[in-house]
């Protein structure tokens, strides 16, 4: 970690966005974790997202759990209220943030040990409900700040730093995703900003629930040859199978691609996916296709990056219950108060 | 003939699933409409169908709710559990069963008098299907029972009506086993007997309804959004209740939707865990639960409390430990609900002890946990959760608005030099927060489990973690002063008696029992926790103090003693823990006996 505070003021020719901020406006503090932590690349890259976007800094509810990812919305997004909740816990707490107030932006950052391990049920039951958010992993295989613990997403195989092998079967939490219920599913790796970034943007965008596993590598515990977590492996055996480029709904949709493999998704809020497929035959909309194809290629060893699922026109968990579309911490006395008349109603039941 | 009017226990006992409970339903609704007191026991099993279960009605025209031990009139109609029933029946007290099969010679008293009726003979001519024959059985002994004990027969049929209102093909049917019954107790049994029941003005303008509805409703008029929960018994009725008036009574007028979100959780961490972040997010929220989930939600009332989040839980009391006895009720979580969670932490509490006061008190946790910025643990039990109570009208107070606590603006931020999550601005221990997305540069603060500074930044620092914690216990003191207050009847007696929540329910007649014998009492209701100052002044206004209370471990007086530091000889214990609720004659006898062991002084002019 460094312990050089950010200056407040800011070189006064950044870029500013849509709506006059520039990207200083969405950082957060000064991280605390490892030098080199994959983690704090996927931080910078949510900043790097939500300043593209020019979505108000100030207008996300951001909610972790316990460990070294939970940690981390404190590095972006400061105009923003944050709670670091319980161990495992982050999606009932972000549910409820969520019902609380449906027109919020509702970021959850999760590490493998709070989604895979003790937080599993809470982790499948999110997916099922389809809560509208954006849920992220930062997913190294390994229990940073107790020193160095095999979690649940580690492969089987892959050593620990004294060589040690894990002898267990791993947790692919995008499988679970895609077969649960989760309407976008995503994975990417923390090194590659490039394909990340536009994910972010799109799984902000999108209604429902977006789920991006983000490999990012521990370089203190998990980063070492014989790992199949290290920055080294993962840059060596991942396929990218579909690029995303997020195009906002007033930009120009220029046709530079081929379109014979590519593909533009339309987005229920106007805006347009351009999906850049890598393997030709992959069909993001085909669950069950991509379930296959990503357990296929992971019992040849590789992990498959991009987006892998998509169907932007599901229900969210509001749209599910039918709430109303005013957030539920605006209504007053007028609105949920039934009043006196009513309870004498009430009363003459039980009598 | 010396008729004894309206003041008995009628016990019906029959087989779970057997449809029973509406006919013994009705009964009791019966009884109430001709104005006669009444309060209603179900003593259920954990079993979906084919157990033994037994409703008891209370009958009594002095108005005593509490239960009372031994039973008059027994309608037998398990055969499993005869030879039980059987015993219960009090002497002199009255059998009716099915005697269609003979009773066995080995059960018959002759210090009781059975009352056979052909039940099941009679229905064979009359229903053809066998599925209506079992279910009109229980019509049969209600239509008897009406005949026996003199029910106005109007207030039954006009029920019947109510009842199947819709499926008037029902109705008929359903009048004619009535009458079948009625007519046999009036042609072969010597109909009405010395027991009756007749017209009475004592129930006055109350109603009857069971606790969990009445905490339902009184989420929905304090203005609850968000409830998440997870099914276990007895509370499950409360989420029930919220959601079936909610459907009704908070639909939006325009757009035809819901003005409150409900989820069914996938357990019990979950369920708090959305209450934690609808409050944390600005919504009023709450919970119920019973005793495992509360063990299983401590991690997070921890949280709750020590990054001062609103919540509200309701407890349901069942009987434990560990799943214990779930269809049975107790006072047993109070020391589990007080201290929840690892660390030094309290929370606190509110014991309501009627229908009434579930409403009141569902409405009032709201507003005090948006004050005090702290989850609120209402105390209920299955006695008081899932039995129809009379109660006094539930009333709303149209002027009435939410507290929603120390809540900044953007124009307050606006407004303002510092804000400060965590400081202590008004000396009452709590601070002022916002919501999120509140103000586009001002406001946002990250709340966390960890210890922190008073503008809410992590901190490892000794002096600001103490600091933090006393400001805690200063926010205790602010609680205490705005929880409700005990109700004390006291006439200068040395002598006292506490109890809290359904306790309170036996109380008056265990009073009245031991008044004869020369006990007066002075009395205290404890109604929250921390401790009003009524509460200390009571203990230290009396020589002894029994505290009657519904678990093995006297939990409320191991609180007394722990908050007050008073001397522990001075508060008795009287505990009762079985499972069903405490009774005014195991009151009367523990006091009476604790008097005769004690040599203590009893009033000279006993009063008869």
């Amino acid at each position: 970690m460094t312990f050089v505070a950010k200056p407040k003021a800011h070189h006064p020719n950044l870029p500013l966005n849509e709506i006059g901020l520039t990207r200083r406006d969405y950082e957060g503090s000064v991280s605390t974790l490892c030098a080199g932590c994959g983690h704090d690349s996927v931080s910078a890259a949510i900043v790097q997202a939500c300043a593209e976007l020019a979505l108000p800094p100030h207008r996300f509810a951001k909610v972790s759990g316990i460990g070294c990812s939970s940690k981390t919305p404190s590095y972006f997004l400061n105009k923003s209220h944050g709670l670091n909740s319980v161990h495992g816990r982050m999606p009932s707490v972000i549910t409820g943030a969520n019902l609380a107030n449906r027109d919020l932006h509702c970021i959850g950052v999760s590490g493998d040990g709070d989604s895979a391990s003790i937080g599993m049920g809470q982790f499948a039951h999110i997916m099922r409900r389809r809560i509208n958010m954006l849920y992220i992993v930062d997913n190294n295989g390994t229990y940073g700040l107790t020193k160095g613990q095999f979690s649940a997403t580690n492969d089987k195989g892959s050593t620990s730093k004294k060589g040690v092998p894990n002898l267990y079967e791993p947790i692919d939490l995008v499988s679970m995703a895609m077969q649960i219920g989760a309407s976008f599913v995503a994975r990417s790796f923390s090194g590659d900003k490039r394909q990340l970034v536009p994910l972010i943007k799109a799984g902000l965008r999108h209604k429902g629930m977006a789920f991006i596993d983000v490999i990012s590598p521990c370089v203190a515990f998990n980063n070492h040859q014989g790992s199949t977590k290290s920055y080294e492996h993962v840059r060596q055996h991942t396929q990218n199978v579909v690029d995303a480029d997020y195009i906002e709904p007033h930009e120009e949709i220029t046709a530079d691609y081929d379109a014979g493999s590519n593909e533009d998704v339309q987005m229920p809020d106007g805006s347009t996916l351009r999906l850049y497929k890598l393997d030709a035959d992959y069909d993001v909309h085909d669950r069950v296709g991509a379930l296959n194809y990503v357990q296929r290629r992971h019992e040849e060893g590789e992990a498959v990056t991009g987006l892998l699922y998509v169907d932007p026109d599901a229900a969210d968990c509001h749209e599910i219950m039918d709430t109303v579309c005013r957030p539920l911490n605006e209504l007053n006395e007028a609105d949920l108060c039934p009043g006196q008349e009513a309870l004498e109603g009430i009363n003459a039941s039980f009598r | 003939m010396n008729v004894n009017y309206n003041d008995f226990v009628i016990r019906f006992a029959n087989v779970n699933g057997s449809g029973s409970a509406s006919a013994n339903g009705m009964f009791a609704k019966a009884l109430f409409r001709m104005g006669i007191p009444v309060a209603t026991r179900n003593i259920f099993p954990s079993n979906i169908q084919g157990l033994p279960t037994w409703y008891e009605v209370r009958v009594s025209e002095q108005g005593y709710l509490g239960r009372r031990e031994g039973v008059d009139i027994m309608v037998a109609m398990n055969a499993e559990t005869l030879v039980e029933d059987v015993t219960s029946v009090r002497p002199g007290g009255y059998l009716l069963y099915d005697n269609s099969k003979l009773l066995s010679k080995t059960l018959q008293r002759d210090d009781i008098i059975e009352i056979g009726i052909p039940i099941a003979n009679m229905l064979l001519p009359e229903y053809t299907d066998p599925k209506q024959r079992s279910l009109f059985k229980n019509i049969v002994y209600l239509g008897a029972l009406a005949g026996l004990l003199n029910i106005e027969f109007d207030v039954i049929t006009g029920m019947v009506a109510t009842q199947y209102k819709g499926k008037d093909a029902l109705i008929a049917p359903n009048i004619h086993a009535l009458e079948i019954g009625r007519q046999y107790a009036y042609d072969y049994l010597q109909a009405p007997l010395p027991i009756q029941v007749r017209h009475s003005d004592a129930v006055g303008d109350r109603i009857m309804l069971d606790g969990n509805m009445a905490a339902g409703l009184g989420c929905i008029y304090g203005g609850a959004t968000v409830c998440a929960w997870y099914p276990i018994t007895p509370s499950t009725s409360v989420a029930e209740a919220f959601e079936q008036h909610a459907n009704r009574l908070r639909i939006d007028e325009d757009s035809g939707q819901k003005n409150f979100a409900i989820i069914q959780a996938e357990d019990e961490l979950a369920a708090i865990g959305m209450v934690i972040g609808a409050a944390w997010n600005g919504a009023r929220s709450f919970t119920a639960t019973s005793g495992p989930g509360v063990s299983l939600m401590s991690e997070f009332l921890g949280l709750a409390y020590f990054a001062e989040i609103p919540a509200v839980l309701w407890d349901i009391q069942r009987a434990g430990p560990s799943t214990g006895m779930p269809t049975r009720t107790q006072q047993s979580d109070v020391l589990a609900a007080a201290y929840a969670s690892h660390g030094d932490t309290k929370h606190p509490l509110l014991f309501p002890a009627t229908p009434k006061e579930c409403f009141d008190f569902a409405a009032l946790a709201l507003d005090l946990a948006d004050r005090l910025q702290t989850p609120i643990i209402v105390l209920s039990d299955l006695e008081l959760g899932m039995n129809d109570n009379l109660s006094e009208p539930l009333e709303w107070d149209d002027a009435r608005r939410y507290d929603r606590g120390k809540v900044l603006s953007a124009q307050d931020l606006d407004e303002m030099e510092v804000f400060g999550r965590y400081l202590d601005v008004d000396g009452d221990g709590i601070g002022y927060r916002t919501y999120p997305g509140a103000h586009p540069d001002k406001g946002a603060f990250f709340t966390r489990g960890t210890s922190r500074d008073e503008f809410a930044a992590y901190t490892e620092s000794p002096e600001a973690y103490e600091r933090n914690m006393l400001r805690l216990l200063k926010k205790w003191e602010t609680a205490r002063q705005l929880l409700p207050a005990a109700e004390v009847d006291a006439h200068e007696s040395r002598v006292g008696v506490l109890f809290y929540g359904t306790t309170a329910l036996p109380m008056p007649e265990a009073m009245d029992l031991l008044e004869p014998e020369g006990i007066k009492l002075d009395a205290c209701r404890v109604r929250a926790f921390p401790f009003s100052d009524d509460v200390q002044a009571f203990i230290a206004d009396h020589e002894l103090i029994f505290v009657v209370e519904q678990n093995r471990d006297a939990q409320m007086r191991t609180l007394l003693i722990n908050e007050f530091e008073c001397d522990p000889k001075k508060l008795v214990p009287i505990t009762y823990y079985a499972g069903l609720s405490i009774s005014a004659d195991f009151i009367f006898k523990s006091i009476s006996e604790y008097y005769s062991q004690n040599k203590l002084p009893r009033l000279t002019e006993v009063q008869s």
